[in-house]
């Protein structure tokens, strides 16, 4: 009877072990295997060790695209937190004003990707966007199609439109899970508003904002689909992020052994990433 | 330090006077005089943690002033009150050491960083928080906590009032002496003005000079503990004051004797109201068993033993009360006589005492 | 059907939270699980669950092992100190809830539901969410959910600690009631003597995870076996002090008493006496010996006052009858008579009882 039961618990996790398996693990090993090949066509093949790997980390076109990336990803992080903790700390806690402020805010998170793109293709555009034109009427050359600055700023602005909202309402649940007496304290004690933020909200925000700096960064670093409708990754090779390069690899160039090198190369990256900012903001939550 | 003062203090959560009934609080007025230690004693809901709000400046009462020394403070916000708040969950600055909680409301204030130094450390050393000064305050036990979030109100040498709300809730029952006398002691030496609500008698009692039990909105009765246990004017402070509470014998004047349904015991000279209720208020230390007939007999229904003593619940005619006896005083059983001890023996007329029967006897 | 621990113990991550637990229950009778915060009480109540597995000794259920049944299996009802409820459903679908997953048909869903909203005083409040209600009828209806299940165990863990003292006071009495109607074995944890007292049945005192006396609740009150139990079955905890006889004399300190006549023969040494607190009185009686020292606080608890003083270069608590006010540093004298004295060994064990023994002569 208790064994019984111990194989019923294996039983339960037969279908996500299924899942994982299908969805990551075995496209995971293709890509392992096709890192260390030469694929020269159809049955074509031959071991080539970690060559693939060697000539990636070589590539000044991947060096490029790599630093892009960590860039794009560090004004992300620097623009978004501070930004969405502080229209949080704007927002009503409650009533019906804090309920609608979060619906409206919601808004762009539920705009596919390619959909954000397409709309702020069209709205950036110097000769028809709304926004392009505005920018250019108050005096300034602003064409994302010629000024690599101007596809930076492009590219940030939409992705602060796109994703600040997650941070916000993450913000907002933080703040709202403060109890009352700290602030009542806080008064008494003859806190200015700024010593509120700095001694009690930012410390309880702590756990919250750790997840989204992580959800941020992983998501910044994996950015494709809107800077390929938007920029499409130039003017030159100004916005080719590294999954632009990858894809462009892959797809257009057809070299598969070398893009799964850099494929891996890529995940591999990202989960180290993670990791490092995950022990150091729970290393500074606990101390 | 002050002396706060609360006239016809009137509250309704919708801001709507209109109906008495509903108010949380009822038109209060009273004195905390200047360096006492005062108890807000009452159940959940009687409106006890909005006044101390009130108090604190945290909650604008709908109707009446409070002052400060003769200095009307009703409009004023929290932080320009002088005033300290100590709540039921320990409130700290978790990144802070416990020396920096401490230093914050001064710090706030600009003082002099050398005298917030001293101050610090005087607090500390009364609160027995010297060797933790250092550590950071989120890793501190709950009574540690509290110590420190009263030493937040103590370094302040302005401070009026110290306030506090069930702060020895979260508290171990091992650990609750201890910051018990701490808290008598913060009170003998620095003689401020302490207000502590809770709806506990025992942290009520033990901790006031004088006690304000509240029910509904209204104030029953502001007294010492031994005025409240000994002769609660209402009888809704009978019956809360005190384990078990008093008994009630619904009873009726004749002539010289008070007659109830079991029973006759000689009167007072006292001539209550014609036409109010009267009852006989009695603790239940103050039924004792007789060894001769006294003309009122009790039948022992259950006898519960409860250690140090039992509580028996007897039978008086139809009303039913409870008796205590000391574990060393002989058990009766089924009919025996018992003697209602005059000096504990009240009479209440609508729920107010009118008299006792100290001097009724035959 | 009785259950039965043996040697039963429980280790997390290498710390001890249980050990050495032998322990039967048999059907149909109260146990009550005394001691002190973090004495175990918690971890067994989860082990007789089945929320957790014990990692040694036998678990068993008439003979067959229960250790590896999870609580789904097992007919149990668990009621905690926090208000566990369904906050989207009504009072009525809170105590039906457990009754449908056993698929039970809708007359006797009703029918039982209507019966324990009486017993336990919700029958008002039947339509109304629990978050509409006070903490006391959000306890209630806690109770009543794990009452109507009928489960052949039912458990409860300090379900009284988060309510007020005198709704505590009238539900404790409730729960003993209802305890004795049923016929389902109820384990029930308190760190309070006096509930432990109140409500009977057999008390299994707890001290750091392990078992240190089982037996009916007056007798273990009454004959503690060691200085631990006397410690935590007694509010104030026991006076002990450690002493010395020599001969026919007993010193406590610097007084120097005749050996009292109940402590035999071919006792002496180094020991330790121990005294009920509400055996020292405030009056002196003949043959007691007078304690006088510097009254440190006086704590009032129900209706009684624990004086702490000092005397004899010990601390000392008497629990005096009354509210009294007792300033910190006046003089306080308590007397005590010898026959009232409780002698261990110097180890802790219980040589012999007072000669008189309150109610047990009654």
């Amino acid at each position: 009877m208790h064994k019984l039961d111990d194989n019923r618990a294996w039983l339960l996790i037969v279908p996500v072990f299924a899942l994982v398996a299908f969805n990551a693990i075995i496209p995971l090993m293709t890509v392992v295997n096709y890192s260390v090949q030469d694929i020269f066509g159809p049955g074509q093949r031959a071991f080539i060790g970690v060559e693939w790997f060697r000539e990636m980390l070589r590539d000044p076109t991947i060096q490029a695209a790599f630093i892009r990336q960590m860039v794009f990803s560090g004004l992300v992080l620097a623009i978004q937190i501070p930004l969405g903790i502080a229209i949080a700390l704007l927002l009503p806690r409650s009533g019906w004003k804090s309920s609608l402020a979060i619906i409206l805010i919601a808004i762009p998170l539920l705009v596919p990707f390619n959909v954000v793109g397409t709309i702020w293709q069209v709205y950036a555009r110097p000769e028809i966007g709304l926004l392009g034109r505005a920018i250019n009427a108050v005096g300034f050359d602003y064409n994302y199609t010629a000024s690599p600055v101007a596809a930076w700023v492009t590219l940030l602005l939409m992705d602060t439109w796109h994703w600040t909202p997650l941070v916000i309402l993450l913000a907002f649940a933080g703040l709202c899970s403060i109890p009352q007496p700290y602030y009542q304290a806080a008064r008494i004690d003859g806190a200015s508003r700024y010593a509120i933020f700095r001694y009690i909200e930012l410390p309880k925000l702590k756990g919250v904002m750790t997840i989204a700096v992580l959800l941020r960064f992983m998501d910044s670093f994996m950015i494709y689909t809107e800077p390929f409708v938007v920029t499409g990754g130039g003017p030159g090779s100004s916005t080719t992020f590294l999954s632009i390069r990858l894809v462009n690899m892959a797809v257009g160039q057809f070299d598969l052994g070398p893009a799964a090198a850099f494929s891996l190369m890529y995940f591999l990256v990202i989960l180290l990433f993670s990791y490092v900012f995950y022990t150091i903001l729970k290393m500074n939550s606990r101390a | 330090m002050a002396e706060i003062t609360i006239s016809d203090l009137r509250h309704a959560y919708d801001g709507d006077l209109s109906d008495p009934s509903k108010l949380a609080l009822k038109g209060i007025n009273h004195v905390w005089r200047d360096g006492g230690a005062y108890a807000l004693l009452g159940p959940s809901g009687c409106g006890k943690s909005s006044m101390l709000n009130m108090i604190s400046g945290l909650v604008r009462p709908t109707a009446g002033r409070i002052l400060f020394d003769g200095r009307d403070v009703t409009d004023l916000r929290p932080e320009e009150r002088n005033i300290a708040q100590v709540f039921q969950f320990p409130v700290l600055y978790d990144t802070m050491t416990v020396a920096e909680n401490l230093a914050f409301p001064l710090r706030n204030r600009r003082i002099a960083p050398a005298q917030i130094t001293r101050r610090v450390n005087e607090v500390a050393e009364m609160l027995d928080l010297g060797p933790l000064l250092k550590r950071r305050a989120a890793g501190l036990g709950a009574a540690d906590k509290q110590k420190i979030s009263l030493g937040r109100g103590l370094v302040r040498e302005d401070v009026a009032a110290i306030l506090f709300d069930e702060p020895l809730t979260v508290i171990d029952p091992q650990v609750k002496f201890d910051l018990r006398r701490k808290l008598k002691l913060v009170h003998e030496t620095l003689k401020l003005t302490l207000v502590y609500v809770t709806h506990d008698q025992s942290e009520a009692l033990t901790f006031a000079d004088q006690v304000v039990v509240m029910s509904h909105g209204e104030v029953m009765q502001a007294a010492t503990p031994e005025e409240l246990y000994d002769r609660p004017s209402h009888s809704f402070v009978g019956r809360f004051i005190g384990s078990p509470g008093m008994n009630f014998l619904p009873c009726a004047l004749d002539g010289n004797q008070i007659r109830f349904d079991g029973g006759t015991i000689p009167a007072p000279a006292l001539a209550p109201r014609p036409g109010s209720q009267l009852t006989l208020g009695l603790r239940p230390h103050a039924i004792q068993p007789a060894d001769a007939p006294t003309g009122i007999t009790a039948d022992l229904i259950e006898v519960e033993d409860r250690g140090p003593w039992r509580i028996a619940d007897i039978a008086i005619g139809t009303n039913h009360l409870k008796m205590k006896l000391k574990d060393d005083v002989p058990l009766p059983s089924g009919s025996f006589p018992v003697r209602f001890d005059p000096d504990a023996t009240l009479l209440y007329a609508d729920d107010l005492l009118t008299g006792d029967l100290r001097h009724a006897q035959a | 059907m009785s259950i039965h621990l043996e040697q039963a113990g429980r280790d997390v991550d290498g710390i001890m939270h249980l050990a050495d637990i032998d322990l039967t229950l048999e059907p149909g009778q109260l146990y009550v699980l005394l001691g002190r915060t973090h004495a175990g009480k918690t971890s067994l109540l989860r082990l007789l669950a089945g929320l957790d597995r014990p990692t040694s000794g036998r678990f068993t259920e008439n003979g067959a092992d229960l250790t590896r049944v999870s609580i789904s299996k097992r007919s149990v009802a668990f009621v905690y100190q926090q208000f566990v409820n369904y906050p989207s459903f009504t009072v009525r679908g809170n105590i039906a809830a457990p009754l449908k997953r056993m698929g039970l048909p809708a007359g006797e869903i009703a029918r039982r539901v209507d019966d324990v909203a009486r017993r336990v005083h919700i029958e008002p409040f039947l339509d109304r969410l629990p978050g509409q209600l006070s903490g006391g009828q959000q306890q209630r209806l806690a109770i009543a959910r794990a009452l109507a299940k009928n489960a052949s165990l039912l458990l409860f863990d300090e379900p009284l600690v988060n309510l007020d003292y005198k709704l505590r006071e009238g539900l404790r009495e409730e729960l003993r009631n209802l305890f004795r109607q049923g016929n389902q074995t109820v384990v029930y944890a308190t760190t309070e003597p006096e509930e432990a007292l109140q409500m009977g049945g057999t008390t299994i005192v707890m001290h750091e995870g392990r078992v240190i006396q089982t037996g009916p609740a007056h007798q273990v009150y009454r004959n503690p076996a060691s200085v631990t139990v006397a410690e935590v079955f007694s509010e104030p905890p026991m006076n002990v002090v450690p002493a010395r006889i020599d001969g026919d004399r007993l010193h406590i300190g610097a007084l120097d008493i005749p050996l009292p006549a109940h402590v035999p023969p071919g006792q002496g040494g180094d020991c330790r006496i121990g005294v009920q607190p509400h055996r020292i009185a405030h009056r002196q009686q003949a043959g007691s010996v007078r304690l006088d020292g510097p009254m440190d606080l006086a704590e009032v608890d129900g209706s009684s006052t624990f004086a702490h003083f000092t005397a004899q270069g010990h601390p000392w608590i008497a629990r005096l009858d009354g509210v009294h006010v007792l300033a910190q540093g006046s003089a306080f004298a308590g007397y005590v008579d010898p026959r009232d004295f409780y002698v261990f060994t110097a180890a802790g064990a219980l040589v012999v009882p007072p000669a008189t023994q309150g109610a047990a002569h009654g």
